[in-house]
């Protein structure tokens, strides 16, 4: 059975559909990075999955159920914003907030409770700074806390949004090796929204490339050459390999060849490019 | 007369326990309006509550009850205006100019004293009844049963508002009760130290707190503790000062506490840092050694 079971999805904002006819089927411990241009419909997927956003045609199954929020079938991360300094929340609390947050009431935890956080935060690696307030925290630090409150429950499916966004390359390798292991170890499906593809490379089954509403699913050898991307973007598109490394050169005449990947640019970035 | 005097007078005391009353509710919101960025909505709501007490004089000679009712209103109105956190801060000014002018004008429209109303400004906590102080247990026992309800789902909002959304929390209803709430709070604590300088009370001892705790929990402890020692320390220096309004101590205070947690803070954050230095130290050794 898939873990994720998309048919002819059609989802949007008031009159603006972002993805239209979309079919994606993963199997439990597939790693699916999911890549594309802003505004092409990447985190809308999530939003979807997520069960925040309704399908405004085409069926979705997560696990067999329709997605709805709270179901412990799913893991998410979000994307990654930085925590103010001063912010009176131990990397404990916040993984903790995870598991129980919606729950009314003070702060108390059960034991089990405890017992769950203390084994997430183990799995990650992040029990030396579990007491540390989150503020003070390097990114990659942070972003370790952010998939121990993922992986709570142990869920099936893990959905990423930009998990390596601000990190150096090092904790990119690093973050990344961690979500794999938690992949491997619990037969996990992965969905994995990102800009650089480099660091994820090694350990992707496939690609879902997604540009203006239309979409491409396939091995990364497949997905990544000049004819598909082309053909997905409608103009000329360049694939470069430098050594292991996958560089994507889409543009067209009118707009300026963008430098950075991780500069978001809101008039529809039509040129991109992965660097690790 | 002497303090001890002082205090054996049902003004003095009244004002003691309504200064606790609103030391409590002050001390429980502040570290939310930190986390959520609201100082802008607190501002607005408490000058507002002059227009609720001008609207409650004329109408029916209660200025109290009409701050009440008419921060009910605010709340909801900036609610639903400022939908989206960026539009929040316009909301609440747009809101609060509109509010204002109408206070002004129901004023000008009032026949009696003016002072009921402009008490509210600059606060009256010594001319606090038994009526008002009733009230007030009421409004404190209100806030708190539905902070103590609310509180993890809010805390989660605050800090952590994507992953909160996912897991099923209303961001949208818990923003639009804290806002009432926070309201509520705002129209009696100005009672007390005057709509000008509620800050002092709903801000700056939760902004102390943060830099001297490090869990949730304790920066709720040290905000109410602060706003607890400020407001009864203000009200009893100004009985030994008569002649120098209390608001002015419990700014005071407020502040004296605020500058001194900034003054130790960093040495706490430092020694906590070095703490995480040395565990990370010893978890590299113990990880090279296995």
């Amino acid at each position: 059975m898939s873990s994720i079971e998309i048919l002819g999805l059609r989802a949007g904002y008031g009159e603006r559909s972002i993805l239209s006819d979309l079919d994606l089927k993963a199997g439990p411990g597939e790693f699916l990075a999911v890549l594309g241009p802003n505004g092409s419909g990447k985190t809308t997927l999530l939003k979807v999955l997520l069960g925040l956003l309704k399908p405004t045609a085409g069926s979705v199954l997560v696990d067999g159920t329709a997605p709805k929020p709270r179901n412990r079938v799913v893991g998410y991360i979000p994307q990654h914003r930085g925590f103010d300094r001063d912010l009176p929340i131990r990397g404990r609390d916040l993984v903790t907030l995870g598991l129980n947050g919606h729950k009314l009431g003070l702060l108390r935890s059960t034991r089990p409770e405890r017992a769950l956080v203390e084994r997430a935060l183990e799995q990650v690696g992040a029990l030396d700074y579990a007491d540390a307030p989150v503020g003070m925290l390097s990114g990659g630090e942070q972003q370790r806390l952010r998939i121990a409150q993922a992986i709570l429950g142990e869920p099936s499916v893990l959905l990423c949004d930009e998990p390596l966004l601000a990190l150096d390359p090092g904790r990119q390798m690093e973050v990344t090796r961690v979500i794999d292991r938690y992949r491997r170890e619990r037969g996990a499906t992965v969905l994995f929204v990102t800009h650089e593809i480099n660091p994820v490379l090694p350990y992707v089954d496939r690609i879902l490339y997604l540009v203006n509403g239309r979409s491409v699913l396939g091995r990364p050898e497949a997905v990544l050459t000049r004819e598909t991307l082309t053909g997905l973007y409608g103009n000329p598109v360049e694939v470069v390999r430098v050594g292991e490394r996958v560089i994507v050169l889409a543009g067209d005449e009118e707009s300026h060849s963008e430098i950075d990947g991780h500069h978001h640019h809101d008039h529809g970035e039509v040129a991109s490019k992965w660097m690790s | 007369m002497d303090v001890m005097t002082y205090l054996t007078l049902p003004f003095a005391q009244h004002a003691l326990v309504a200064g606790f009353l609103i030391a409590l509710i002050c001390g429980i919101i502040g570290p939310f309006v930190i986390a959520r960025q609201m100082a802008f909505a607190v501002h607005g709501a408490a000058e507002l509550s002059f227009t609720g007490a001008s609207a409650g004089l004329l109408i029916a000679g209660n200025p109290v009850a009409g701050a009440l009712i008419g921060s009910v209103v605010v709340a909801g109105a900036m609610g639903l205006l400022g939908d989206r956190s960026r539009e929040r801060d316009s909301a609440i000014g747009v809101v609060l100019a509109a509010g204002l002018g109408l206070g002004v004008y129901l004023l000008s429209r009032y026949q009696g004293f003016a002072s009921a109303a402009t008490n509210i400004l600059f606060g009256n906590i010594f001319g606090i009844s038994w009526i008002q102080i009733l009230i007030l247990v009421a409004l404190a026992v209100a806030v708190m049963v539905v902070m103590v309800v609310i509180y993890r789902p809010l805390l989660f909002a605050s800090v952590d508002p994507e992953l909160a959304q996912a897991r099923g929390v209303s961001l949208k209803l818990l923003g639009i009760i804290f806002l009432i709430v926070l309201a509520l709070s705002v129209t009696e604590a100005a009672q007390v130290v005057g709509t000008l300088l509620v800050l002092s009370l709903a801000i700056t001892p939760a902004a102390a707190a943060q830099r001297v705790s490090r869990g949730p929990a304790s920066t709720t402890v040290v905000s109410i503790a602060i706003a607890m020692l400020a407001t009864e320390g203000g009200l009893i220096l100004a009985l030994v000062w008569s002649s120098v309004p209390p608001t002015v101590f419990i700014s005071a205070l407020s502040f004296a506490s605020y500058v001194l947690a900034r003054l130790v803070g960093p040495g706490i954050a430092r020694r906590r840092r070095e703490g995480l230095e040395r565990l990370r130290n010893l978890a590299a050794a113990l990880t090279e050694a296995a």
